[in-house]
């Protein structure tokens, strides 16, 4: 993480999107926004209110309901110079991209010898509770990290919402930028100016000895809970926040592994075939102490509507904690945290209907 | 045809209360699921289910409680489905936005739009090989006409002569964008046509209207296996894109502007045909029936945890 800035201001993770889009468009023209509903009252949840009234509908606008096209569209508008940011208010709705990122987007600049760049944001949130269900609250970004040439990044906080979305503005290559809903309603100390947090550089959330746990995204939050309950029974937990998924700073988390000796990783998404398959397997190649590990993510079923089967479908700071006292105590009986200590205030403050 | 007029108005009355209701209860939070409610919009959903026979099919959208009830689902395990019951149309794993009945030939919804329109081409497809004469309609809004699945969807209908009627309710917006902001043409009758497939517009909302015109495409559909026919409906969301309330509030729309739709309501016109009586008999029928509908959401179990891995595969 950069330098924490003096004149810092607490604001929200969908106020920290707004005010990092709205600060680039500020000094270079050619950043535009589109996509379904950025330009209605309620602004993507608040992340694009006020950018159409400050620059004008040519720059800020709502398209039709046709996400494969649009798609295209940014693309060829970013070859030419331009650099679009496309939003999209659910994750699900990429599959309707799919096509021109993964066949056009992504190897535009080595299908033209270097000879164009796809300079394009692709913001997409990923929906939790409320009954959304199976086609609302899909995380989809390892489908998309599995192709060369998309960076992926999933800020969990406000400040590095911020300074990812700068950088991911600014940067020559097709960004994909993964927003958690609940992580909406967070806040953080944000310098008020513009700054950059680097792609590739991981952040150690919260110092500690005995087991790494790598969180992706709001998972971060969970493990940081999690942590404090695993405190409570005298086990010290280090979080590690990778913040890009491509590229991974595997390096810092190699580092903690072979402090700890143990790897956890929490996936805010399904477990085959995804992230966390990826993280522990670079660690293990890399690593040069023994290493035991163990993954958490979705339960491998489409996420269900009823609330107490989709309590069971997410990973949250009990189990997340009763994972990692098993991975520490292979032959000690299962422990659970107090529930009640395990609850989270911002899942209790989240109401629906959306 | 006053035995039209009865059944017409329980079916627009029905779905109108329960609709109303789910908007009542949805402050407690027991439904605890995304409702997009048909209110204004119900005379599309019965106008054209009433044409259909019992094995005709039907295919909707997230905003899909009124065809659904129209087609003849079970309003008990609607509700259980809204609350997440075990006993829902779908055991608790669709929610409102994806209310299905197999029994009843209500082959659902999807939260993500447009996705249903190639997947009800794709049952008219069989049906057609079925020879039994059976259709599908297929409805959407008028933002799904964006999507380019609506284009190949109907090229690929009208290229295979597909037993398909689509009824688009167009109810001039999608969420809050207006079809101005959309459309680079206003007419979808003119598009579909140009893809060979006989569209009529019917700007009225009247539920007679919506229901000739229906009735002559499905009987086209059935009698000369003629291919696709498509009804643009204009109508009027009365309620917000997504949730319980009213929104003329927000600045996307005026309240003035649905006042029209308001004066045109079918559960008004349809109800002052009726005698007095017979009327408030039907009213008593539908409230009696929401109750006990809730009553049996309340008391279903939700579905058990050990449940959570039924059915990602078929056996
Ligand atoms: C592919 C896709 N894009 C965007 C959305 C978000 N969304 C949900 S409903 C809706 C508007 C659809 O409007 P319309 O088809 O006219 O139907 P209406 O909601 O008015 O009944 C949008 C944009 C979605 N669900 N799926």
């Amino acid at each position: 993480m950069s330098l924490r800035s003096e004149k810092a201001h607490v604001i929200s993770y969908a106020e920290a999107l707004n005010e990092a889009v709205a600060q680039e468009m500020r000094i270079d023209p050619n950043v535009f926004v589109m996509g379904l509903d950025v330009d209605d009252h309620l602004g993507i949840l608040g992340s694009t209110v006020g950018l159409v009234d400050e620059f004008g509908a040519d720059r800020v606008f709502s398209t039709p309901l046709s996400e494969d096209a649009m798609t295209g569209v940014s693309i060829g508008s970013a070859m030419a110079g331009l650099r679009p940011i496309h939003v999209h208010i659910r994750m699900d709705f990429l599959m309707l991209c799919m096509n021109q990122l993964i066949n056009i987007a992504s190897k535009a600049h080595y299908m033209y010898g270097g000879a164009v760049n796809v300079p394009m944001v692709v913001r997409s949130i990923i929906g939790k509770s409320w009954g959304q269900g199976a086609q609302h609250s899909q995380a989809l970004y390892s489908m998309f990290a599995h192709v060369p040439g998309i960076r992926i990044v999933a800020p969990s906080n406000a400040y590095d919402a911020k300074g990812c979305m700068t950088t991911a503005i600014r940067d020559n290559n097709p960004v994909l930028f993964v927003e958690h809903r609940l992580l909406y309603y967070t806040e953080a100390d944000v310098p008020q100016e513009q700054f950059e947090v680097p792609f590739g550089v991981a952040n150690i959330c919260a110092p500690g000895s005995d087991v790494t746990i790598v969180a992706i995204s709001n998972m971060v939050i969970e493990s940081l809970r999690a942590r404090e309950l695993l405190d409570g029974i005298g086990i010290d937990a280090e979080i590690i926040d990778p913040i890009s998924l491509v590229p991974l700073d595997i390096e810092t988390i190699v580092a903690s592994v072979e402090k700890t000796g143990h790897l956890l990783v929490v996936d805010n998404a399904w477990i085959s075939c995804g992230m966390s398959a990826e993280i522990v397997a670079q660690v293990i190649q890399k690593a040069s102490t023994p290493v035991r590990v163990d993954r958490l993510g979705f339960a491998p079923v489409p996420c269900p509507t009823t609330p107490t089967l989709e309590d069971a479908f997410y990973p949250n700071p009990a189990t997340i904690a009763s994972t990692a006292f098993r991975l520490l105590n292979p032959e000690m009986p299962d422990w659970a945290p107090d529930p009640e200590r395990a609850a989270l205030a911002y899942q209790q403050k989240f109401r629906g209907p959306f | 045809m006053n035995g039209a007029e009865t059944r017409l108005y329980h079916a627009v009355r029905r779905i109108r209360r329960v609709e109303e209701v789910i908007a009542e209860i949805y402050p407690s939070d027991k439904i605890r699921s995304p409702v997009h409610l048909s209110i204004g919009q119900e005379a599309v959903a019965v106008g054209v289910c009433d044409v259909l026979g019992r094995d005709d099919v039907v295919a909707m959208t997230y905003r899909g409680h009124a065809a659904y009830l129209a087609k003849g689902g079970d309003l008990k395990a609607m509700m259980a489905e809204l609350y997440g019951k075990a006993t829902g149309s779908a055991g608790g794993r669709g929610g409102s936005m994806h209310l299905i009945s197999m029994d009843h030939y209500v082959l659902g919804g999807s939260a993500v739009v447009a996705t249903s329109i190639p997947v009800a081409v794709g049952y008219a497809f069989a049906l057609k090989k079925e020879k039994k004469n059976r259709v599908v309609a297929c409805y959407f809004g008028d933002g799904a006409t964006e999507e380019g699945a609506f284009y190949e969807s109907i090229n690929f209908s009208s290229l295979h002569a597909l037993p398909i009627l689509f009824v688009c309710e167009n109810n001039g917006f999608a969420i809050h964008q207006p079809l101005e902001d959309r459309w680079a043409t206003p007419d979808v009758c003119k598009r579909v046509e140009a893809f060979g497939i006989p569209a009529e517009q019917i700007v009225s909302g009247d539920i007679f209207d919506i229901r000739n015109a229906a009735q002559s495409a499905v009987a086209q559909m059935k009698s000369k296996s003629d291919g696709p026919h498509f009804l643009e409906c204009h109508t009027y969301r009365w309620r917000e894109h997504v949730g319980p309330n009213e929104d003329y509030q927000s600045g996307y729309r005026d309240r003035a502007d649905a006042s029209a739709w308001f004066d045109n309501d079918p559960v008004e016109q349809l109800g002052k045909t009726l005698a007095a009586d017979v009327r408030v008999k039907i009213d008593y029928e539908i409230e009696s029936e929401i109750k006990e509908a809730l009553q049996f959401a309340e008391q279903s179990p939700f579905p058990d945890e050990s449940e959570l891995e039924a059915n990602v595969f078929a056996v």
